[in-house]
């Protein structure tokens, strides 16, 4: 009999040496759709842990069960990229005695390598594993239940924690190879009937938006692009998820294919229209750390030059070869951005925690050019504001920020303004950008927040950027 | 021209933001009997409050004949309109009708000559009278043609290639024309069929039109595209401004381009291209000044 | 001013349903606001609604707005359609 890891969610528990107080962590690959977290804390509390520290890539609306173990004292940390939904929101009413702690990614990953984030055991769900923790986001048998692609966000867990349980719902032979996670790492392998509900892990194919908003702010950004002066060959891109950010794709590609550019390489969450470029040759290699549908998902699977990156290796400040320190452009969203071009993208302009930090921070600063597409309003909700109401990325790594009323370029990049209003674009003042909202609003009371700190911020070199206070209804 | 339901707030507060030249908020079909109130009632408050900027704001009132007309022209007199859009204008005297309320309006308010008319013509004898429409009052700008009622009313359909439309067309432009006016043509429903769209913009460029009725700012793009004048036309029309503002620096009633006279159709059309290319987003008006 | 019960306006984004209906004599004006930005605008909206209601010449009545995010003109439209339609009697002549 071969030396297998197999055991039961309990086994793989009690073998780990969890105690009361250890951190435990989690990656966020199953989005939506995710039934790990709930799955393990539900059994951690079954067997009466108490006072432990989540350590999550990510958290979101489907972990509001998360709510009654605070309440009971199961988890009384958590450490996120970003938080929503329902446990947002209670959070945000002050649920914890503790601050939640917000990294970025690229902060989470060099925050472990460091071992100022410590993992005591690291519950990593995989789309396929063999007995020995070979395991990866995506699967070759006919078995496959919940295919997530790259598991980008899990690897520094696998690497750098104690103790290392990998759960999946599709049991392969050994070798479950080529791998993710290596069995070198991993202590023990759990076997559940859904890790994750795939409807809620990647969307089919993403449909381009029809918002003739978001379809506005698409081809005012990629003419920022096209115009920018990065736009040459062997450039390197990262585009965010929104319908804006991914129907910029479309309208590079065209000019691309206009002018005869290629890019090197394109960085970060992978879509199906990265993955359509790369295959048409106009884009050399994808790194990727999050495959946001199931095109990517079986790219990565299929094609070697679509390569899985860790998250140290994607967006580490630290680390000198993290794939950021490449990256020539990046276009990213916000919910608010202010004057000073600080963005902020992780608490609503109600004052509730709504969003994630991400990758922001991380290629916003290490990026030739960052480009942030947001409108100037969202319904009555002010995107450029006077002050943001977290500060998450700093403006100073901010250089464009693209509106429906006009394009502001940070006075620290004026060659770029140049450039812009060179090709005839819509260069504007922040400012009057803020006072245009002011304009078609009016002013906003000032939200109610208490005195109790339920969030902090960090920045991706581990300094504290900003506080979130709760709110009071 | 871009078409905007009267009754959709949402819509109505960002239309402009599209960059169309022009904006139709419509109180006609798009509005429902139950909502004529309330939809007169956002129009006039949008109107009001909103900054459309430099974009020309047309308001499409119901016919006269029915109990919204009146109230509209009040509504949308009062709230400062450019344009009141009247639907399916047929006779001369029905414009004079329109003019008389709209003045009745700005004589109460003190503004009498602000607000200007658009008839559209949408039936056979709309088309039949083009003419005495287009110069029933000095306020007329501009006649459009409806062409789902003038279609209907023809008995017959609209096809992809408009050949039902052709006498309609050309009868609006030539009388447009004759008398001094702008011409605007008829919308495109299918958003997912751009080519038949873009043919169809081509078409009515060539037969003269001033521009097209959009429902959909995803239209614009193209509009402004087929209307665009060429690189060359606008580099050759800056210069004609250009010796047109020599001249007058001069105070010579003579206009020389590279030594040779230029005639006034020339000075007209260099004067249209430009605002065309203005329009159309490649020149800036600073540019032109 | 007599007043029935009437309503103006959708749940659309960017709009305001406004509901209007009497109430007892003596009470005033009560409003019962439900808006997605409430936490900023929420003491703006009662007071936009307020006033509306009072330069129409009502001063007593139940009002309940679910409102979507809607501009200041459109709650002015909104609310003013309503109580047109709450008293029959019209804004135009």
């Amino acid at each position: 009999m071969r030396n297998s890891k197999l055991v039961t969610l309990e086994e793989a528990i009690r073998k780990s040496g969890l105690k009361n107080g250890m951190t435990i962590s989690f990656h966020h690959h199953f989005r939506g759709g995710d039934k790990v977290v709930n799955m393990v804390v539900a059994k951690l509390s079954e067997m009466g842990f108490k006072d432990l520290h989540l350590a999550a890539s990510s958290l979101s609306d489907v972990h509001a069960p998360l709510i009654e173990h605070i309440k009971n004292g199961v988890i009384t940390k958590i450490s996120t990229s970003g938080l929503r939904g329902e446990l947002a929101n209670e959070i945000s009413h002050g649920l914890m005695k503790e601050p939640v702690i917000f990294r970025s990614h690229g902060g989470r990953g060099s925050a472990i390598a460091t071992g100022e984030l410590h993992i005591d055991v690291a519950f990593l769900g995989a789309s396929s594993a063999d007995e020995f923790g070979n395991a990866c986001g995506y699967s070759r048998s006919e078995n496959a239940k919940s295919i997530c692609g790259s598991l980008g966000y899990a690897l520094p867990d696998a690497r750098y924690a104690d103790h290392v349980v990998v759960i999946t719902d599709d049991l392969v032979a050994y070798p479950n190879v080529p791998k993710s996670i290596s069995a070198a790492d991993v202590e023990s392998v759990v076997v559940v009937d859904s890790v994750g509900d795939s409807s809620k892990i990647s969307a089919g194919a993403i449909r381009d938006s029809k918002n003739p908003r978001d379809i506005l702010l698409a081809k005012s950004a990629a003419k920022v692009v096209i115009n920018s002066g990065y736009f040459e060959d062997g450039f390197s891109i990262q585009t965010g998820t929104g319908g804006a950010s991914l129907a910029v794709v479309k309208y590079i590609r065209e000019s691309m294919l206009e002018k005869g550019i290629k890019a090197s390489f394109a960085l970060g969450g992978i879509t199906a229209h990265m993955v359509k470029l790369h295959e048409e040759g106009l884009i050399g290699r994808l790194i990727d750390v999050q495959s946001f549908d199931k095109v990517a998902a079986e790219s990565i699977k299929n094609d070697p030059f679509h390569q899985e990156v860790s998250a140290v290796e994607y967006a580490s400040g630290m680390h000198q070869g993290s794939a950021v320190h490449a990256l020539d452009i990046v276009i990213l969203s916000a919910l608010e951005v202010d004057v000073n071009f600080n963005v902020n993208v992780l608490v609503g302009s109600d004052g509730i925690i709504r969003g994630a930090i991400g990758g922001h921070q991380d290629t916003a600063a290490d990026s030739a050019l960052s480009i942030i597409v947001c409108p100037l309003l969202r319904g009555r909700i002010p995107c450029v504001v006077p002050k943001v109401t977290t500060l998450i990325t700093p403006g100073k790594s901010v250089d464009v920020v693209v509106t429906e009323y006009g394009i502001a370029v940070n006075p620290n990049r004026p060659e770029v303004a140049e450039r812009l209003k060179a090709a005839g674009l819509k260069v504007v003042d922040i400012h009057d950008l803020a006072a245009k909202a002011t304009s078609i609003i009016g002013t906003p009371d000032a939200l109610p927040f208490g005195d109790k700190v339920v969030g902090i911020v960090y920045n991706r070199d581990g300094k504290v950027l900003d506080e979130i206070r709760n709110i009071v209804d | 021209m871009m078409f905007v339901p009267g009754n959709n707030p949402g819509m109505m507060a960002d239309a402009h933001i599209y960059g169309p030249d022009s904006i139709m908020l419509d109180l006609e079909d798009s509005v429902t009997m139950a909502e004529k109130d309330a939809a007169r009632l956002l129009v006039y408050n949008a109107l009001k409050s909103i900054d459309y900027g430099d974009t020309e704001m047309v308001v499409r009132i119901n016919p006269l004949n029915t109990p919204y007309g009146k109230k509209d022209v009040e509504a949308v007199v009062k709230a400062g309109v450019d344009v009141i859009r009247m639907p399916k204008t047929e006779t001369a005297d029905e414009v004079r009708e329109l003019e008389a309320e709209i003045v009745k309006v700005e004589t109460e308010l003190g503004c009498v000559g602000r607000t200007q008319i658009m008839a559209a013509i949408e039936s056979a004898l709309g088309v039949v009278n083009a003419y005495e429409i287009a110069t029933a009052s000095k306020r007329m700008m501009g006649i459009a043609l409806g062409a789902e009622d003038y279609s209907a009313n023809l008995k017959t359909q609209r096809t992809p290639d408009g050949k039902e439309l052709e006498l309609a067309r050309e009868t609006i432009v030539v009388a447009a024309r004759a008398a001094g006016i702008s011409c605007f043509d008829t919308v495109y429903s299918n958003l997912d069929d751009m080519e038949t769209f873009r043919k169809e913009v081509e078409l009515i460029k060539t037969l003269g039109f001033d521009g097209k009725s959009i429902i959909n700012p995803r239209q614009i793009e193209v509009v402004n595209e087929v209307f665009a004048p060429t690189a060359k036309a606008i580099e050759k029309s800056l210069k004609i401004i250009a010796a047109i503002k020599e001249a007058q620096a001069k105070g010579s009633g003579v206009i020389a381009v590279n030594g040779k006279m230029v005639d006034r159709p020339v000075v007209i059309r260099a004067e249209r291209t430009i605002a065309l290319a203005i329009a159309s987003g490649i020149l800036n008006k600073e540019d032109v000044q | 001013m007599e007043i029935k019960n009437a309503v103006a306006g959708t749940l659309e984004s960017g709009d305001i349903m406004v509901q209007i209906g009497p109430a007892k004599a003596g009470e005033g004006l009560v409003v019962d606001l439900e808006s997605s930005v409430a936490a900023q605008f929420g003491k703006q909206i009662r007071a936009l609604i307020t006033d509306t209601l009072k330069d129409l010449g009502i001063d007593n009545a139940e009002v309940k707005a679910t409102d979507k995010g809607a501009l200041d003109c459109t709650i002015r439209a909104r609310v003013t359609a309503a109580a047109v339609r709450a008293t029959g009697k019209d804004v135009w002549k």
